[in-house]
């Protein structure tokens, strides 16, 4: 594809030494920002497709769901599967890809938490189709849909909206998690090349229920700017702040950042641009619910000897789900708070 | 009565999916277009501080996340009513013509590239990527690498990241540049241009095929719609920011208004059997899916900004512009063919390409002033772009505390969503009659005539070797199948 490639002689003595296998790739309910993530690989994607033959894979090649319901139960090897569970397609889907792949990845946050979609799980579907078909805003005469409709010409199937949005696994058993919103694609090219040496059996292979892509510390930890003891009085929100200073941590600033909780791997760019961060490679190792691990964060920064100074503090943040649960609400403790 | 499924055609998120109703007698008596997927943003986003709406509302699209950044920044100034510095406008404009480049680069090339370069008669094993580059050459390929890569490092440069940038906040951006990165910037900038030139050029060289002069010129994608889309104080086309002006099918102008009196002009369309409503010109009026100056079904994107302004805000790019008008309208009335949209398509890369160069030169580019603070009371704000598949708008209502209490969206490819359904049905209809299917014309027609509008239905199609995936199921009027054809 570029001038840079590896030429078909390389290619052939690749493909001779080494076996091929199957890869899919799948989005669910998603934004369709991991699989851009795949494609700027760019030239490594390329060379990957020597190791790897994409079977199934929508947003870069041809693809029916008739093939992959031809194929035998595990032939495919690898299924990268990203995008949440929100419609019975979606789940569908989720269980034909589990029964035909070998490893089934939970690939991205929608995927592994439910991400920013899984928002709408603090919301009663109806309420979700009151604020898209909102009369005053739009001309509903005709109805609204949900589900299959009868035409004139009989029934017009359309998926139904489950009443929440699912992760992956709460749907299907699944081997590996690769998170972030959407992950690195440097991170990509080394699980992708971690996934390989251990199907050739010269890598380890990482037990199963794994995250890959990531470290196991935090973005503090990937963060460059400056940490002091400071302790914080209120949380500010960045449009009342006249100055962000460029070098220091900005939790100690006063910014309700993410950081404390949020897994590694990123490389910390947000923070780095002077954006906290918002969380989006999900907890950190070892920690089940981001929110509480966040929370428990926050308690040791401000500066607050009575349990009343806490409330106060924390009451300064406008939002505490989204703050607290922006990425990770579906798979969250609450589980959307709703049955 | 006989119904034809295709199934998926491509994706939004979900599937597209299209029934042809055929009548007794055989012929199409009714088509059905449907988008099966809803995320509810607009729900979920109430009750977020409206500083958080850019992270947010990213997530709406992994492939033009730069466009809902800018619309929900701007959506935010527009909620504190507070003027961005100049340094910090020309940043979020820097960052999104760059995104221009590398988003345009990669329909043309990666996309449409296969049915243009090939010609629509050319093998299926050869109209994808690696065909084009094949034929064209394989300096081609890393050309076209290379303009994506450089737009991306603008955008992670001024945006922090690469997908889902974080540096738009109500006011302004949370950082300047250094004199570094704007020489890096620089460097790539001048390597855009060179790289809008040589596919304007390419694109040229390609009109002299009759296949290709029938793709942009001919009849089977030709609506009479309105067009509609954003142009500067000089009614030139742009990107960032400016005034919509919709134009009649006839050229006559129907139309010019801020984006926050969108809801004077638009209205949206609901209808039970899709998820996805269409956007129609309110004044004119809903008369379903049909072209005319009666109905009001309008087309955005790249054909819709340029049928709308009177020209190009770059010298290069306005060049483009007076030899496109002249080949395919010279009395400079709205060019209706959908095919036309390609060209469009590049000369709007080579406006965006030049766009870049001037803002990285500006001396007050590298300034640190880059954001102001909001001191009014937060109420309600419109934030209206050109997103590359159309005029994108962002409606916030906050409290006083600046929360949001209730959002309204309105997303580029929907605009469109009206006439891409009249193209795919203009299509079974010309295709199909008393009962002969014309089984691979149908499916290859239907599929240009998606890709010319560069639907975001198919962020699929977007990305690389790009058949799209489709059945065709022919029921019985019980719905039992009686064949399928397949595209391999």
């Amino acid at each position: 594809m570029t001038t840079e490639a590896i030429t078909p002689a390389e290619a052939d003595a690749v493909a001779e030494a080494k076996p091929r296998y199957k890869l899919a790739m799948y989005w669910a309910s998603a934004c369709g920002g991991c699989d851009v993530a795949v494609l700027n690989l760019g030239m490594k994607l390329i060379e990957f497709t020597e190791r790897w033959e994409p079977v199934f894979w929508p947003a870069a090649m041809d693809a029916k769901r008739a093939d992959v319901r031809a194929m035998d139960d595990g032939e495919i090897d690898v299924c990268l599967f990203d995008g949440g569970i929100r419609t019975d397609e979606d789940a569908e889907m989720a269980r034909l890809l589990r029964a035909k792949s070998k490893v089934l990845v939970a690939f991205g946050s929608c995927a592994g938490e439910g991400c920013i979609p899984g928002l709408a799980n603090q919301r009663s579907i109806e309420a979700v189709f009151a604020a898209a078909y909102d009369p005053e805003l739009n001309d509903v005469n005709g109805g609204t849909p949900n589900g299959p409709w009868g035409s004139p010409y009989g029934e017009l199937e359309l998926p139904t909206l489950e009443v929440r949005l699912r992760t992956l696994g709460q749907v299907v058993d699944i081997d590996y998690l690769v998170p972030g919103c959407p992950p690195e694609t440097e991170r990509i090219a080394e699980v992708l090349g971690a996934v390989t040496a251990a199907l050739d059996g010269t890598g380890p292979l990482p037990p199963k229920g794994a995250v890959l892509g990531a470290g196991t510390s935090t973005v503090c930890d990937e963060c460059t700017r400056e940490r002091g003891v400071k302790t914080i009085k209120e949380f500010k929100r960045i449009q009342t702040l006249a100055e962000v200073d460029p070098n220091l941590c900005l939790l100690e600033q006063g910014l309700p950042c993410c950081g404390p909780a949020a897994r590694d791997g990123c490389g910390a760019k947000c923070p780095a641009a002077g954006a906290p961060c918002i969380g989006c490679y999900g907890a950190t190792q070892g920690v089940k619910d981001f929110g509480a691990r966040l929370l428990s964060a926050y308690a040791s920064v401000v500066d607050a000897s009575e349990p009343e100074d806490i409330e106060r503090i924390l009451a300064g943040l406008p939002d505490t789900v989204g703050q607290f649960y922006r990425f990770s609400l579906a798979a969250s403790l609450l589980h959307g708070g709703r049955s | 009565m006989t119904r034809i499924s295709i199934d998926p055609v491509t994706r939004l998120e979900g599937h597209g999916k299209i029934e042809i109703i055929l009548d007794d007698a055989g012929d199409v008596e009714h088509t059905y277009f449907q988008i099966p997927e809803l995320r509810g943003f607009e729900a979920f986003c109430v009750g977020r501080p409206v500083e958080d709406m850019p992270a947010l509302t990213n997530r709406i699209c992994g492939v033009c996340p730069e466009a809902h950044h800018m619309a929900a920044a701007k959506a935010a100034d527009a909620v504190y009513n507070v003027t961005v510095p100049r340094t910090g406008r020309m940043l979020r404009e820097l960052l999104y013509n760059a995104f221009y480049v590398t988003d345009h680069a990669t329909h043309f090339y990666v996309l449409s590239g296969p049915d243009l370069i090939m010609g629509p008669d050319a093998p299926k094993s050869e109209r994808n990527i690696l065909g084009v580059v094949k034929k064209v050459g394989v300096e081609v390929g890393g050309k076209v690498i290379d303009a994506r890569k450089a737009g991306h490092r603008v955008i992670e440069i001024i945006g922090g990241r690469r997908i889902h940038p974080c540096t738009g906040v109500p006011g302004g951006m949370t950082k300047a540049i250094s004199e570094e990165e704007r020489d890096e910037i620089k460097a790539l900038a001048d390597g855009m241009v060179e790289f809008a030139g040589f596919s304007l050029d390419l694109f040229d060289s390609m009109l002299a095929d009759e296949a290709i002069e029938e793709i942009v010129k001919g009849d089977l994608y030709t609506h009479q719609t309105y067009y509609s889309g954003l142009v500067d104080e000089n009614d030139k086309v742009t990107f960032y920011d400016g005034q919509v002006k919709v134009v009649a099918p006839d050229g006559e102008i129907h139309g010019q208004y801020e984006p926050k009196d969108y809801r004077d002009w638009i209205s949206e369309k609901v209808e039970p059997w899709t998820f996805l409503k269409f956007p129609y010109l309110k004044k004119v009026g809903w008369k379903g899916l049909v072209d005319g100056k009666d109905s009001g079904m309008y087309t955005v994107a790249p054909l819709g900004r340029l049928n709308v302004a009177s020209g190009m805000a770059t010298p290069k790019a306005q060049e483009a512009y007076e030899k496109y008008f002249a080949t395919l309208s010279p009395k400079g009335t709205p060019v209706h063919s959908r095919g036309a949209t390609h060209w469009a398509r590049l000369i709007e890369l080579m406006q965006a390409a030049e766009t870049v160069q001037a803002l990285v030169n500006d001396p007050e580019i590298t300034s640190p002033d880059v954001r102001a603070i909001p001191t009014q009371t937060p109420t309600e704000g419109v934030g209206t772009v050109e997103a590359p598949r159309g005029t994108l708008t962002h409606h916030y209502w906050t409290d006083e505390n600046g929360v949001v209490t209730r959002v309204n969206l309105i997303v580029g490819t929907t605009n469109n969503y009206g006439p891409i359904a009249m193209s795919v049905d203009k299509a079974a209809r010309s295709l199909i009659s008393k009962g002969t299917v014309v089984t691979e014309g149908l499916l290859d027609r239907i599929e240009m005539g998606f890709r010319a509008y560069d639907p975001c239905f198919g962020c699929a199609t977007h990305t690389m070797p790009g058949q799209m995936p489709m059945v065709v199921t022919i029921r019985d009027r019980d719905g039992n199948p009686l064949e399928e054809l397949r595209r391999d």
